[in-house]
C-alpha cells in the first residue's frame, strides 16, 4: 500500500484502512469506525440540526453548572460530562450525536470529536452493550490481570491480541473487553469494571459467570461488587484520645 | 507486633449512614463550617492551614496552607479545583474516602473557599469512578438543599457553587494544569508553567488545586487547630495518611496511619506481610512514580523525609509490593508501558522516551537485549529527568532506572535466559558452551537445556515467558503457581 500524505487525504473519499501515517503511531480512533456528518468545522445551525428535546435540555443543564462567559467561563467546559450523555443515550459518541451536542453547546463538530478522542472512556466507534474493563496494572498484573483478560476473552470470543491494546468486541458484538490500567482499585485485585461497576477479587471462572450473567440480564456478582465491601484489614479503631476526644467532624 | 490504625479522616467509615448528610451530621459534620463563617475570621483559618504543616497528599506534598496564601488577594473570580482523578497505578485512597464520608471532602472545600474567598469549587473525579461520583453529586445536592452551598451560605453573606465533573479516562488530568484543561472541557495537555494555578489558572483566574486526601483534613485542623494536627505524625510530615497497600500482601487495603510509622508496620502489620511462602523483593512506596525500595530499606519510617532521603518518594502514599515470584524486568515494562500510554505526546523526551523505553524492555524481557542495552536504557532515562513539561516523563524514568540499578543482575539474567530459550526454540538446541542469541551476539552463563515452558503467542503486549531462576524455578513460574493455587483473602467483607 502506497503511503498516502495527509494533504491528500479526504476520509471522506476512502476506506479507513487507505490511511497510512508517515511513520507516526496512529490512534485507531481517529482513523477508523466513522466519519464526520456535515461539515465538522462549522458551527452546526439549530435551524438545521434535529435535537431530541430531553436531550437538549439535559445539555443545557450541564452547560448551565459552568461558569458562563460573564464569569470568564466558556460553554466549552462541559464538553466531557455532555459526551458521556451522548454516549449513554447512543451506545457511542455517534457523529450525529456529537452534531446535536455541538448545535446545542455551539462548539464545532470538529471540536467535541477531539475531545473525545483523547480520552480512553468516550469511544468514536460501537463499543456494545456491555462493556468489561479489566485492570493489567502493575498490582493486578501481579495478581493475575493477564489471565482474567484471556479467560473473558476465551469466553467471550473476543480477540486478546486486540482487547489488550484498546478494547475488542464479543464475537456477537454485545460485549467490549478492554484491557486496562490500573483502575484504583488495586485492593480488589485481580478486578475488573463491568458496566462502570468494580468487581474483585476476581478468579478466572468468574469471568464465565460474569459473562453468563450480563447475557442473562441477571445482577452481575453481588458477592464481589466494590460498593459491598467494608475496610479493610477492620483493625479496631485506636482509643487514642487526641482522635476521640477531638471536635470537628467525625465524633 | 500489634500496629493499631489511627483512624481521623477514616473514624467511623464503616457506618453506611456516613456517606449521608444526616449521617455526617450525627457525627459532628457541617458543626465547624457553622462555627467558621459566624465567628473566624479567613485569615486565621490561612494561618492555621499553613502553620499545622498540612502537606499536600496528591503526589508534591507542598505546603497547602503555603498555596492558599499564594492565591492574590484581589477581587477576580478564583477558584478551587479538588484533584479527583487518583489514576497512579496503587492508589485508591481517595476512593474510599468519597465513597465512605462524601461530605468531610465537601465541608474542607467550603471552608477553604470561605479562607481563599473562592466563589466557585469544581471536584474533578476520574471516569471510572462512576458509584463515588453518584455518590459525590447526592452529598453535593443534598449540601445545597442544606444551605451549605449556593448562595448566602447559612446567612453569612458568603457564596459558593460546587460543580462534580467527571473526567474521561486519562492518568494525564491528574496533572493539576492538564486537569485545569479538561475542566475547560479541552484535551488534558499540560501548561507551561509558570504562571502557577495560584496566579492564572481555570479560566485565567487565580485557582486553588489540592487533593481529595488534604481537603478532608481542612475541617479537623480548623476544628482543633494546627498544634493538634501536629501532635500526630513527624516534625516535617504531620498528621494522619491513608496508606493504600496492594501487590503481594495478605490484606491489601486503606489503612490509615499516623506519618512516621515503620514500613514494616504498614506492610507486615496492618497488610499482613507477604503470601505464604513469599518473600518481598521489592516495592514502590509512593505509587508506580516512585523509585522502587528493597526489605533492606524496611524499618524506615513512613514520611515525605524518610523516602526522600531513602531516594525515593511518599508521594501519593501507596505501597505496590513485589515478591519473588514477580519479574522486576517485567515489572519496568509493565510500568513503562503505562506512562507510554498516558504520555500526552507535549514533549519529546517524554513522548519519545517512553515509547522507547518500552520497546527497549520488551527486548530485555524477550531476550533481545545485551546487557549494554541497560546502560542506554538508563541513559534514556537520564535524559527524560528534568526535561519535560511535566513530570508525567520522570514519573517514568524514576522507577526504571531504581529498578535496573537495583536489580541489574535480574535484568541480565532475563536476557541471557530468554535468549536462551529463543534460540531453542528456534529448533538450534544450544550445544555445550555460550549460547548465542538470534542476532549472533553470544551471552555467557546461559544455562542450556531443554525449554522449560511453552512460548507465548508473539505479539501479546508483554511475552510473559518462563524462564528457569536462580533456584532452577523462574518467577514468572512461581506467580503462575502462586495463581493457580490462590486464595485471595476478602480484605474486609461486609
Ligand atoms: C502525571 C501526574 C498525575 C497526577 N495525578 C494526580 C492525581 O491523580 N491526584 C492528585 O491528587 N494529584 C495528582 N498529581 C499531582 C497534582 O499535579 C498536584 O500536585 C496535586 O493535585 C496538588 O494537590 P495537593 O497539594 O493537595 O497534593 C499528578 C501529577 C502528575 C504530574
Ligand atoms: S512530560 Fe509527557 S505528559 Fe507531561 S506534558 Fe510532556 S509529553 Fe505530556
Ligand atoms: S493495578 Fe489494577 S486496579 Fe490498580
Amino acid at each position: 500500500m502506497t503511503p498516502v500524505m495527509p494533504s491528500d487525504f479526504d476520509p471522506r473519499n476512502s476506506e479507513p484502512e487507505d490511511f497510512v501515517s508517515p511513520g507516526l503511531p496512529v490512534d485507531q480512533a481517529n482513523t477508523t469506525g466513522r466519519l464526520p456528518v456535515g461539515d465538522p468545522e462549522q458551527i452546526p445551525d439549530p435551524a438545521e440540526v434535529e435535537v431530541p428535546a430531553d436531550l437538549r435540555e439535559q445539555i443545557q443543564a450541564i452547560v448551565d453548572k459552568y461558569p458562563d462567559r460573564n464569569h470568564k467561563g466558556s460553554p466549552k467546559s462541559a464538553a466531557i460530562p455532555v459526551l458521556w450523555i451522548i454516549q449513554r443515550r447512543y451506545g457511542w459518541c455517534t457523529p450525529e450525536g456529537i452534531v446535536q451536542a455541538a448545535c446545542v453547546m455551539q462548539v464545532t463538530p470538529a471540536y467535541l470529536e477531539s475531545v473525545a478522542s483523547f480520552y480512553d472512556l468516550l469511544r468514536t466507534s460501537p463499543q456494545g452493550e456491555h462493556q468489561v474493563l479489566v485492570c493489567t496494572n502493575i498490582a493486578c498484573w501481579m495478581r493475575g490481570g493477564d489471565e482474567l483478560l484471556d479467560s473473558f476473552c476465551e469466553k467471550t470470543g473476543a480477540d486478546r491480541e486486540a482487547a489488550g491494546h484498546g478494547g475488542a468486541l464479543s464475537e456477537d458484538g454485545k460485549i467490549l473487553v478492554s484491557g486496562f490500567e490500573c483502575l484504583g482499585a488495586c485492593d480488589l485485585a485481580p478486578m475488573a469494571s463491568v458496566d462502570e461497576r468494580y468487581f474483585g477479587p476476581l478468579e478466572n471462572a468468574d469471568a464465565g459467570t460474569i459473562v453468563d450473567q450480563l447475557e442473562s440480564g441477571s445482577e452481575v456478582l453481588p458477592e464481589k461488587a466494590l460498593d459491598k465491601r467494608g475496610l479493610a484489614g477492620g483493625v479496631a479503631d485506636s482509643t487514642d484520645e487526641r482522635v476521640t476526644g477531638g471536635k470537628g467532624p467525625n465524633q | 507486633m500489634s500496629i493499631v490504625e489511627t483512624r481521623v479522616l477514616l473514624r467511623h467509615a464503616e457506618d453506611p449512614k456516613m456517606a449521608t448528610l444526616a449521617g455526617y451530621e450525627s457525627y459532628g459534620g457541617y458543626e465547624v463550617l457553622k462555627k467558621a463563617l459566624k465567628e473566624i475570621e479567613p485569615e486565621w483559618i490561612v494561618n492555621e492551614l499553613e502553620e499545622s504543616g498540612l502537606r499536600g497528599r496528591g503526589g508534591a506534598g507542598f505546603s497547602m496552607g503555603k498555596k492558599v496564601s499564594f492565591l492574590p488577594h484581589t477581587d477576580e473570580a478564583k477558584y478551587l479545583c479538588c484533584n479527583a482523578d487518583e489514576s497512579e497505578p496503587g492508589a485508591f485512597k481517595d476512593r474510599e474516602l468519597m465513597q465512605r464520608n462524601p461530605h468531610q471532602l465537601i465541608e474542607g472545600m467550603i471552608i477553604s473557599s470561605f479562607a481563599a474567598d473562592i466563589e466557585h469549587a469544581f471536584i474533578f473525579i476520574r471516569g471510572e469512578y462512576d458509584d463515588q461520583a453518584d455518590i459525590l453529586d447526592r452529598a453535593v445536592d443534598e449540601a445545597y438543599e442544606a444551605g451549605y452551598l449556593g448562595k448566602n451560605i447559612l446567612g453569612s453573606g458568603f457564596a459558593l457553587e460546587l460543580t462534580v465533573h467527571r473526567g474521561a479516562g486519562a492518568y494525564i488530568c491528574g496533572e493539576e494544569t492538564a486537569l485545569l484543561d479538561a475542566l475547560e472541557g479541552k484535551r488534558g495537555n499540560p501548561r507551561l508553567k509558570p504562571p502557577f494555578p495560584a496566579v492564572q489558572g481555570l479560566y485565567g483566574g487565580p485557582t486553588l488545586i489540592n487533593n481529595v486526601e488534604t481537603l478532608s483534613n481542612v475541617s479537623h485542623i480548623v476544628a482543633n487547630g494546627a498544634d493538634w494536627f501536629k501532635s500526630f505524625g513527624t516534625e516535617q510530615s504531620p498528621g494522619t495518611k491513608v496508606v493504600s497497600v496492594s501487590g503481594c500482601v495478605k490484606r491489601p487495603g486503606n489503612y490509615e496511619v499516623e506519618l512516621g510509622v515503620s514500613l514494616r508496620d504498614l506492610i507486615y502489620g496492618l497488610a499482613g506481610g507477604p503470601l505464604d511462602g513469599r518473600e518481598i523483593t521489592a516495592f514502590y512506596p509512593g505509587g508506580s512514580s516512585s523509585p522502587v525500595l528493597t526489605p533492606a530499606e524496611m524499618d524506615l519510617p513512613y514520611s515525605f523525609e524518610a523516602m526522600a532521603e531513602a531516594g525515593s518518594m511518599l508521594g501519593s502514599g501507596s505501597i505496590i509490593v513485589a515478591d519473588d515470584s514477580v519479574s522486576i524486568p517485567r515489572m519496568a515494562l509493565r510500568t513503562a508501558k503505562f506512562y507510554r500510554h498516558e504520555s500526552c505526546g507535549k514533549c519529546t523526551p517524554c513522548r519519545e522516551g517512553t515509547n522507547w523505553t518500552e520497546k527497549m524492555l520488551q527486548r530485555v524481557c524477550s531476550g533481545e537485549a545485551t546487557p549494554m542495552d541497560l546502560d542506554i536504557i538508563s541513559s534514556v532515562q537520564d535524559n527524560i529527568m528534568g526535561h519535560c513539561l511535566c513530570v508525567l516523563g520522570d514519573a517514568m524514568a524514576m522507577p526504571v532506572s531504581s529498578m535496573v540499578n537495583k536489580f541489574r543482575d535480574s535484568f541480565e539474567q532475563t536476557i541471557a535466559e530468554e535468549a536462551a530459550k529463543a534460540w531453542s526454540f528456534g529448533g538450534l538446541e544450544a550445544a555445550d558452551g555460550p549460547v548465542g542469541d538470534p542476532a549472533g551476539r553470544t551471552s555467557p552463563g546461559v544455562p542450556s537445556g531443554p525449554p522449560t515452558g511453552p512460548s507465548k503467542s508473539p505479539g501479546r503486549d508483554v511475552q510473559d515467558g518462563d524462564e528457569p531462576g536462580p533456584g532452577g524455578v523462574s518467577p514468572e513460574t512461581l506467580r503462575r503457581e502462586r495463581l493457580a493455587g490462590r486464595s485471595i483473602p476478602s480484605g474486609g467483607g461486609s
